[in-house]
C-alpha cells in the first residue's frame, strides 16, 4: 500500500501554560512512501518521528494536512479502521496472555461478517508464528521469553491480520547489539516475504542505513531529506544530514573558496570548479583521505588507532569544527605515531561543500 | 569463628529487638488465649482454673448469642466485601477516565477514611434513626417516593442489616479506590494503545486487559477485606450502641468483648474459645482465597 503524506502538520499545546506558543512536532510534510517498500524513520530525538509514525497509525490527530493509503483518505479514520500494525517500542504484550494468546488476540475483536471460527483464528496464529520463526514458543507467556523472542511475537502479532501497513516504532532499541544486528536482518525478511509497506522509527543511522529501502531524514519537526540510503549518503542536502549519517562521523571544517580552490586554513586543498569565492563549511567524510607525502592537506598528527581491518588517523587542524579529525585509512599504509605531522590526498568524491549561512550543500558547476 | 557464622549471628543479633518484641506482645499472648481456650472457668484475678477441656468451645458453640454473632458476622462479609470492592473498581475507572475535578473527587472519595468511625456513626443515626421528632433523612426521603417510614435503627432485622452494610461499605470503600486508582494508573498506555489499534471494544479492553493487570491489586484487597469484615466491630457499636447482643447486630468480636468485659461478662475462657474459633474461621477463608488466586491472579 502506497502512504501519502500531505502537508501534515502536528502541534501540541506548550506544557508551559503561561506561554502560549505551541510546540510543533511535525511541520508541514509532504512525501510519498511507495508500495511494498521498508521506509525509516530517521532522525535524533524529538525530531517529530515517533509523532509522525503515531499521525500514521491515527493515535494522534493531526492538527492540518492530510494522509493517504493508496486512494483512501484515512485521515479521519481510528486506527483500528485503517489496516494497520502497530509494533511497539517496549512491545505492549498482554503480560498475562500467553504468545498464542497475544498472536489471537487482534483476530478475537473480528465481528459480523469478518469474524473467524476458532480453528481458522488458530491456522492464521500459526502462521504468523512460523514466519517469524516462533512457532514452538506458542503456551509461553511474554515474561518467559528473551527480548528477542518478544519483539518477534509483537511482529506477530502486528501481522496476523495481514495489515495494509506495518508500523514499528524503535523496534530494535530493547535489544543488545548482537541480537539487534540479526533482528535488523529478521525484520528485512519479514518485510520481503510478506511484501506489507513498512515504516519504522530509529535514531541509529546505522540501522536505518542497512535494512531499509529509503530513508526519512528529519529535524526538528522538519523533513530534511528522502532518499535511497547511500543515495542520502553520498549526497547529503545539508550539514545536519552529513553530520548525522556515518560513523564515525564526517569531519567538518571551516573553510573558504578561493579562485576556484577550497582552502582549510592557509592551505588549498582540493580544486572547487564553478564555486564563487565563498566561506564555506567543508565536510570530508573519514574515508576521503589518503595518505600522501606531499599531499595538499597536513595536520597535527595525536594518535594512530589500528582496528584490524583498518586504521584510523587521528589528528588535529585549526580549522576543524571538533577539536579531533578522524580519518580512515586502509591497514597496509603505515603512519609513523611519532611522526608530528601528517600529510593526506583527498577525494573529491568525500569532499563536501556547504553554505556557511544556511548550511544547505552547495554543489559544483 | 568463620566468616559466614559470624555473618549469620549479627544478622540475628539485628533481628532480636523485633523477635522480642513481637515474641513477648504477640506470640505469647496468641499461644496464652489458646490455653486459656481449654482451661474451664479460668479467672484471670486469682489465676486459677477448675479443669482442661472442651467445654469452653461447647459452651460457645451452643450460646445462641455467639451463634448470632457469626451469622451477622457472615452476612456483613458475604455483602460488603464484594460490594465495596466492586463499587471501588466501578469509581475508580470513572475516576481514571476523567480528566477534570480528578482530584477533587479523589479528595472527596477519600475524606471518610480520614474521619473517625463514631463520628461517622452518629451522622448515620441522624440519616437513619427514627426519633419523636423526625424519621431522619432517609425516611424523609423513602416518604418523598412514597414509601413508608422504616425503623433501620431499632426495626427489624435486615432495616438494622442494611444500615450496618450500608455503614460498613462506606467506611472501607476510600482505602479500595485509593489503591484501585493507583493500579490503574500503573498499567501502561501502550497496553491500551495496543488494544485500540487491534479495535478492541471497551468492554472487551476492560475485562481481558484492565482487570488481569490489576488482579493482584484486587485480590489484595478481597483477602483484607475479608479479614476486615470478620473483624467487625466499632461499626456496630458506632451505630447500635454497646448492647449489641439485645439489638441482635452483635459480631464474634463483639461476642469475646462481651465475654470479657461486657455486662454480662467476667469470662475469659469462652472469649478465648471465641476467639480461637474466629481465628480458624478467617485462618480457612484466607487459605480458600489464596488457592482461588493461584487460578485466577496474574502477577
Amino acid at each position: 500500500m502506497e502512504v501519502t503524506l500531505q502537508n501534515l502538520t502536528k502541534k501540541f499545546p506548550s506544557r508551559d501554560r503561561k506561554k502560549r506558543e505551541e510546540v510543533t512536532a511535525v511541520s508541514d510534510f509532504t512525501f510519498k512512501i511507495p508500495d511494498g517498500k521498508l521506509i525509516a524513520l530517521l532522525g535524533p530525538s524529538g525530531c517529530g518521528k515517533s509523532t509522525t509514525l503515531n499521525l500514521i497509525s491515527g493515535l494522534q490527530k493531526p492538527t492540518s494536512g492530510k494522509i493517504f493509503f493508496g486512494e483512501d483518505d484515512v485521515t479521519g479514520l481510528p486506527p483500528e479502521k485503517r489496516g494497520i500494525g502497530l509494533v511497539f517500542q517496549n512491545y505492549a504484550l498482554y503480560p498475562h496472555l500467553t504468545v498464542q494468546q497475544n498472536i489471537m488476540f487482534p483476530l478475537e475483536n473480528l465481528k459480523g461478517k469478518e469474524k473467524l471460527t476458532r480453528e481458522k483464528m488458530l491456522e492464521k496464529a500459526q502462521a504468523a508464528a512460523k514466519l517469524v520463526q516462533i512457532d514452538e514458543l506458542m503456551e509461553r507467556k511474554p515474561g518467559e521469553l528473551s527480548g528477542g523472542q518478544q519483539q518477534r511475537v509483537a511482529i506477530a502479532r502486528a501481522l496476523v491480520k495481514m495489515p495494509r501497513v506495518l508500523l514499528m516504532d524503535e523496534p530494535l532499541s530493547n535489544l543488545d547489539a548482537r541480537l539487534r544486528l540479526q533482528t535488523r536482518e529478521e525484520i528485512r525478511r519479514i518485510q520481503r516475504e510478506t511484501g506489507i509497506t513498512t515504516i519504522f522509527v530509529t535514531h541509529d543511522q546505522e540501522e536505518a542505513m542497512s535494512i531499509s529501502d529509503m530513508i526519512v531524514v528529519m529535524k526538528e519537526g522538519v523533513l530534511q531529506q528522502i532518499g535511497r540510503p547511500q543515495e542520502v549518503y553520498d549526497s547529503p542536502a545539508n550539514l545536519f544530514v552529513a553530520k548525522f549519517l556515518g560513523t564515525p562521523p564526517i569531519n567538518v571544517f571551516r573553510g573558504q573558496v578561493r579562485d576556484g580552490w577550497l582552502y582549510l586554513g592557509t592551505e588549498a586543498v582540493l580544486e572547487a570548479k564553478g564555486i564563487g569565492n565563498r566561506e564555506v563549511y567543508a565536510g570530508i567524510r573519514p574515508e576521503g583521505f589518503r595518505l600522501q607525502k606531499d599531499g595538499p592537506f597536513g595536520c597535527a598528527l595525536r594518535g594512530v588507532e589500528v582496528m584490524g581491518r583498518d586504521v584510523s588517523v587521528i589528528c588535529q587542524s585549526e580549522a576543524s569544527l571538533d577539536p579531533q579529525i578522524r580519518a580512515i585509512i586502509d591497514s597496509e599504509s603505515t603512519v609513523d605515531p611519532q611522526a608530528p605531522v601528517v600529510r593526506f590526498g583527498l577525494n573529491p568524491r568525500k569532499v563536501l561543500l556547504f553554505d556557511r549561512e544556511t548550511e544547505e550543500r552547495i554543489l559544483e558547476g | 569463628m568463620s566468616k559466614e557464622k559470624l555473618n549469620s549471628l549479627k544478622g540475628w543479633l539485628y533481628l532480636l529487638p523485633a523477635i522480642l518484641f513481637l515474641g513477648v506482645f504477640m506470640v505469647y499472648p496468641l499461644i496464652d488465649v489458646f490455653v486459656y481456650s481449654f482451661e474451664e472457668g479460668y479467672n484471670s484475678a486469682s489465676q486459677t482454673y477448675f479443669g482442661v477441656g472442651s467445654y469452653n468451645y461447647s459452651y460457645v458453640l451452643h450460646d445462641t448469642y455467639f451463634l448470632q454473632a457469626v451469622k451477622n458476622t457472615f452476612i456483613l462479609v458475604l455483602i460488603t466485601v464484594p460490594l465495596s470492592t466492586g463499587i471501588a473498581l466501578l469509581i475508580s475507572v470513572a475516576l481514571s477516565s476523567i480528566k477534570p475535578l480528578r482530584n477533587l473527587f479523589q479528595t472527596v472519595y477519600f475524606l471518610p477514611y480520614v474521619t473517625n468511625t463514631l463520628a461517622v456513626g452518629l451522622v448515620f443515626m441522624i440519616l437513619f434513626k427514627k426519633t419523636a421528632y423526625s424519621d431522619g433523612l432517609v425516611n424523609l426521603l423513602i416518604n418523598w417516593f412514597g414509601g413508608d417510614s422504616v425503623d433501620f435503627i431499632d426495626g427489624s432485622y435486615w432495616a438494622k442489616m442494611f444500615v450496618l452494610c450500608f455503614y460498613t461499605i462506606w467506611v472501607v470503600m476510600p482505602f479500595k479506590i485509593l489503591i484501585l486508582t493507583s493500579a490503574l494508573a500503573s498499567v501502561s498506555q501502550e497496553y491500551y494503545n495496543a488494544a485500540r489499534v487491534d479495535g478492541t471494544s471497551k468492554l472487551r479492553t476492560f475485562m481481558r486487559i484492565t482487570l488481569p493487570m490489576i488482579s493482584p491489586m484486587i485480590f489484595y484487597l478481597v483477602i483484607t477485606g475479608f479479614i476486615g469484615a470478620f473483624k467487625a466491630y466499632s461499626d456496630a457499636v458506632a451505630l447500635f450502641g454497646t448492647n449489641l447482643n439485645a439489638a441482635e447486630m452483635n459480631t464474634i468480636v463483639g461476642y469475646v468483648y462481651d465475654m470479657l468485659y461486657g455486662d454480662s461478662g467476667g469470662y475469659p475462657s469462652y472469649a478465648s474459645a471465641a476467639a480461637i474459633l474466629l481465628f480458624a474461621i478467617v485462618l480457612t477463608i484466607t487459605c480458600i482465597n489464596l488457592l482461588i488466586s493461584k487460578k485466577k491472579v496474574h502477577y
